[in-house]
């Protein structure tokens, strides 16, 4: 038995799929509990001076990172063979779209005071997504990642059939688009987003090769089965 | 928009408010903000922005920051009201501050600037002035008349604090060094220690920082040359040894660790104008309705917070004072 089929063997038990759902819901619980100590000054410290700030900044990391790990199974896939993955993919998705949620009603909540109709600074948001480039990439971010966490179940891939995969490659426009948004956001020092921008490139490589590769394959086959 | 500045009682903030009194009235308040939780829902414990001192913080910090010496000085009218601007605590003053040099995040200047150097200490002087040299701080800034001044001091990124600044009018020691006639502004460059400065490598600015005022700027005596904070020695992340305190403009505007002053007739190239141009101005004025490329400046968010729910004051709320130096100037296009 191969490495790689012990590993896949591994990633196809339950105890796999629970761990990598800890993995996901942890660092996030750990995040909720310090903003929990903030907010009721049990340790008004305990994510600096600007709570939302930090908060705003890790979710936002932590949805781009889930998205970059949702984005590997496949190439993981066709190059090591871990064809368990596929079980956790769907998963990986739906977390980071959970802390993109996070990220947007940060922003809403504390920083245009939408805890109410009456405070929210409507205005103040109209022009950030419409005037505002870093704002509105980072929106059309979003709303992909909810079109494609709405369409994500069972019956809508049924539904849409071809199509489904179509749409779901604009992952990687989501992807792209939260990137910039991430670059976007610093004001000078911008080696963590190109961190994450040369992972992203690498893993749209790896698609590119893998459809290069079944094009060129699909060609040959049939030769092949001519000249045996 | 000119906006009334309160000036408070002739007694500095230090006094009437000595830091275990500050702490323990917000032990107070934590207390009944945290009555106020059983009885409102929990969202209302938010906005009691109940904040003792936090002592892991003190912690983290440098071990010589606890022990900076004392600085005597007197009251100034120019202090804010601790009514409307409470002074903030000494932790969140040293511990969240922009200093590249330093690195980028809120807390490398508390992590990394342990290490800085400020003895000795000289600061070059040329350009356009009758007294140009080599100058020790004690030779630029009379310790024995050190005024405590307690400033709002407000972030191009939108955020604001409250400082209790010890130090002079930067006209004191401008005048000290006769400018020229022909010299219309002054240039102040930071210090660069390679071997202390791990940002110096990783920020992603050109170094050394370089900022600058018009004359009449730095010769109004709001404009702050600073030497201590919270009744002491300033600290490293704060700018230690030396530095400009401008409270009506951004804070990337008052340079910190200053090695050079220099009087000239041209508009000095200042570090985040040359960097982004599109963003950041020469004037830099606080300005609720020229917002930034990326962010409104309508409003900003006094730390520590969780709402960004406080307006922003034209001028920083010091347009009484400040606002004839910009008479007739379009501040959209000079911004």
């Amino acid at each position: 038995m191969s490495l790689s089929s012990a590993v896949d063997r591994v990633l196809r038990t339950r105890a796999f799929y629970w761990t990598a759902f800890l993995a996901c819901l942890l660092p996030g619980l750990v995040l909720a509990w310090k903003f929990g100590q903030a907010a009721t000054g049990a340790t008004p410290d305990a994510l600096g001076p600007d709570p939302v700030k930090e908060t705003l900044h890790t979710t936002g990391r932590y949805a781009l990172t889930l998205l970059l790990v949702a984005l590997t199974v496949t190439p993981a896939r066709r190059f090591l063979g871990l064809n368990g993955l596929q079980r956790v993919r769907r998963m990986f998705g739906l977390w980071s779209f959970t802390y993109a949620v996070l990220h947007v009603s940060t922003y809403l909540v504390f920083d245009q005071l939408c805890y109410s109709p009456r405070t929210c600074q409507w205005h103040d948001i109209w022009v950030d997504f419409t005037k505002r480039q870093f704002t509105f990439v980072g929106l059309l971010a979003f709303t992909i990642l909810l079109a494609l966490a709405l369409t994500s179940t069972n019956g809508w891939i049924r539904r849409l059939g071809k199509r489904w995969q179509t749409i779901h490659r604009f992952v990687y426009v989501a992807a792209a688009a939260a990137v910039v948004h991430f670059i976007w956001g610093q004001k000078s020092d911008i080696r963590l987003p190109l961190e994450y921008a040369a992972v992203l490139a690498l893993l749209f490589g790896a698609r590119l090769y893998l459809s290069w590769q079944k094009r060129t394959r699909g060609l040959a086959r049939p030769r092949e089965r001519a000249c045996p | 928009m000119i906006l009334k500045i309160k000036t408070s009682a002739d007694v500095p903030s230090s006094e009437i408010t000595p830091e275990w009194v500050y702490r323990s009235r917000r032990d107070f308040l934590k207390t009944a903000a945290a009555g106020a939780v059983g009885v409102a829902a929990g969202g209302r414990a938010l906005l009691a922005k109940a904040k003792p001192v936090p002592l892991s913080l003190l912690a983290r910090a440098p071990l010589t920051q606890g022990a900076l010496a004392p600085l005597s000085a007197r009251p100034s009218a120019y202090t804010t009201d601790p009514k409307v601007d409470p002074v903030n605590s000494y932790e969140e003053l040293t511990t969240y501050n922009n200093f590249y040099e330093f690195g980028t995040r809120k807390n490398d200047p508390a992590r990394n600037s342990g290490a800085f150097k400020t003895t000795p200490w000289t600061v070059k002087v040329d350009g356009l002035c009758a007294k140009p040299g080599n100058y020790g701080i004690e030779d630029l800034v009379d310790f024995n008349q050190l005024e405590e001044r307690v400033y709002r001091h407000r972030c191009v990124e939108a955020w604001s604090y409250v400082v209790p600044w010890i130090g002079a009018s930067l006209s004191q020691t401008l005048k000290k060094l006769e400018p020229q006639p022909g010299a219309k502004f002054v240039e102040f460059t930071t210090a660069v220690h390679p071997a202390e400065m791990p940002g110096l490598r990783t920020a992603g600015l050109q170094f050394p920082y370089i900022e600058g005022l018009r004359m009449d700027e730095a010769m109004h005596p709001l404009t702050m040359m600073v030497v201590g904070l919270y009744g002491k020695v300033l600290p490293n992340p704060n700018g230690a040894p030396l530095r400009v305190h401008i409270p009506w403009k951004y804070g990337f505007k008052s340079g910190k660790s200053i090695v050079r002053i220099r009087f000239t007739d041209k508009q000095p190239a200042n570090t985040w104008a040359v960097q982004t141009p599109n963003e950041y101005g020469f004037y830099a004025n606080v300005n609720p309705t020229v917002d930034h490329p990326r962010w409104s400046q309508a409003r900003e968010s006094r730390l520590p917070r969780f709402f960004k729910d406080r307006p922003t004051l034209m001028f920083n709320g010091y347009g009484e004072q400040v606002a004839s130096l910009y008479a007739g100037m379009d501040l959209r296009k000079y911004y």
